[in-house]
């Protein structure tokens, strides 16, 4: 069938280098197709041309048989390099496909609201470094009195990491009614990723919950960053970090919890290290730098701590986001 | 950013030597030289960092995956060598508490 083929384009080049008739030019189109269709590779193809023209002109074949040859051996190269470009470019419309599929259940599915609660003030900003951001914080209102937040960072992308975040909503909402306390929290949290985690994933968490009537403030971690609080009456900061492995590691894990009681002014800062590991052309900005900030806007609303907070860093990174970056705080008023 | 693994074998022990910094474009290289021998039964690692000055979540990663397959053979996994700021995210991330370090980073092949 093959050879068929190739003899029928041997006479249509015949013909065309005899009269150079735009037929046969139109015929050789029809010819290309059934090259397709019979899975004639281009260079296959070149073969059929130098036996072609080997019959038409016996006398030149001599001379420039060889440049055919060369040219098979160039495109038998370039037939797998545009196979392979080929198969890149599907792959890379999968992984698009993917991460606008998971962009779009972290923008509906994992939606969240601040909380109102008498007496305490929220701000939130979280910036995703690229499409998809790594970075989760997800907030529960208790009736006016309560408000539990999650401060996420988790390793992984696409739309497993988006799943991930869903289980830390769902393990949230389904444990809102019984018990928020930060040790049972992160560790029913733990269980649910731990089982359906692959290997090289896992999550830091922290979780802290505010209650209105008593102004105190729990908190628990899971490997993560540790929170800053601001002492408005001694004018300084404390670290608020509490023991506790990262999520999905290992299905037992003991998480220490704390508390703190807020006074007037004082505030929580929650972070991603997105925040704490930005980076400009002399090395890692130091803490002392963002707490400095912190210090200078602390009599502001909570959301315009943050705001200035976000704008500030990332002016000193350049304009460019190396990380997701997520900042939660809670002042009391 | 290179990232550069050497790997010597002594007693059944493999100790990595890491030099570089551990991010999204070198932790591949690392992977790659990790998975050679987490599987096999009981391995035993040393994983020397004390010529890294600087790892982010996805190196974390390729550890935490690490830890786990060696733990599944039974094996264990040792580190040295941490700087004062790897040494603070093995701290917060609770994994000093399951996986063995010694600040320490000479002599590592005689330590374990």
């Amino acid at each position: 069938m093959a050879q068929d083929v190739g003899k029928q384009y041997e006479e249509l080049l015949k013909k065309y280098v005899e009269n150079e008739d735009e037929t046969n030019l139109y015929a050789a189109q029809q010819v290309s197709r059934k090259f397709i269709e019979k899975k004639i590779s281009p260079e296959e193809v070149i073969s059929y041309h130098k036996t072609s023209v080997e019959e038409i002109f016996p006398d030149l074949s001599a001379r420039i048989g060889p440049s055919y040859d060369f040219l098979i051996e160039v495109m038998i190269h370039y037939g797998l390099a545009l196979m392979e470009h080929q198969s890149l470019i599907r792959k890379q419309e999968a992984l698009q496909i993917e991460m606008d599929v998971a962009v779009k259940v972290q923008d509906m599915l994992l939606e969240t609201s601040i909380p109102q609660v008498e007496g305490l003030d929220i701000g939130v900003v979280s910036k995703p470094a690229k499409k998809m951001s790594g970075d989760y914080v997800y907030f529960i209102e208790q009736g006016n009195r309560e408000a539990c937040v999650a401060v996420a960072d988790v390793m992984g992308k696409g739309l497993p990491a988006a799943l991930c975040m869903s289980m830390i909503k769902f393990g949230m909402d389904s444990l809102r009614s019984q018990a928020t306390e930060p040790q049972h929290v992160l560790g029913v949290i733990n269980q649910i990723v731990e089982k359906s985690m692959d290997d090289s994933m896992f999550i830091s968490m922290y979780y802290g919950k505010y209650d209105g009537s008593t102004c105190t403030f729990t908190f628990g971690s899971a490997g993560h960053e540790p929170a800053l609080l601001y002492r408005a009456a001694e004018d300084r900061f404390v670290e608020l970090d509490a023991k506790g492995l990262l999520l999905g590691i290992r299905k037992e894990v003991g998480f220490e919890e704390k508390s703190v009681v807020l006074e007037k002014g004082d505030f929580i800062v929650m972070l991603t290290d997105g925040v704490t590991e930005g980076r400009n052309s002399d090395g890692f900005i130091d803490e002392e730098v963002i707490l400095d900030m912190l210090r200078q806007v602390k009599e502001q609303p909570a959301q315009q701590i943050v705001d200035y907070l976000y704008t500030e860093l990332f002016k000193m990174q350049n304009y460019m986001l190396h990380d997701d970056f997520t900042l939660v705080l809670f002042k009391k008023e | 950013m290179n990232l550069q693994v050497d790997v010597q074998e002594k007693d059944c022990v493999h100790v990595f030597r890491i030099v570089g910094e551990i991010d999204a474009f070198t932790a591949p290289t690392l992977k790659e030289r990790l998975d050679q021998v987490a599987d096999q039964p009981q391995c035993q690692a040393v994983l020397d960092f004390s010529e890294v000055d600087y790892m982010d979540s996805t190196g974390l990663g390729v550890f935490v995956a690490f830890y786990k397959r060696v733990k599944a053979v039974d094996g264990s996994v040792k580190i040295v060598g941490l700087n004062k700021r790897l040494k603070r995210l093995f701290e917060i991330t609770g994994l000093d508490d399951i996986v063995e370090i010694e600040m320490e980073s000479r002599d590592v092949n005689g330590t374990v």
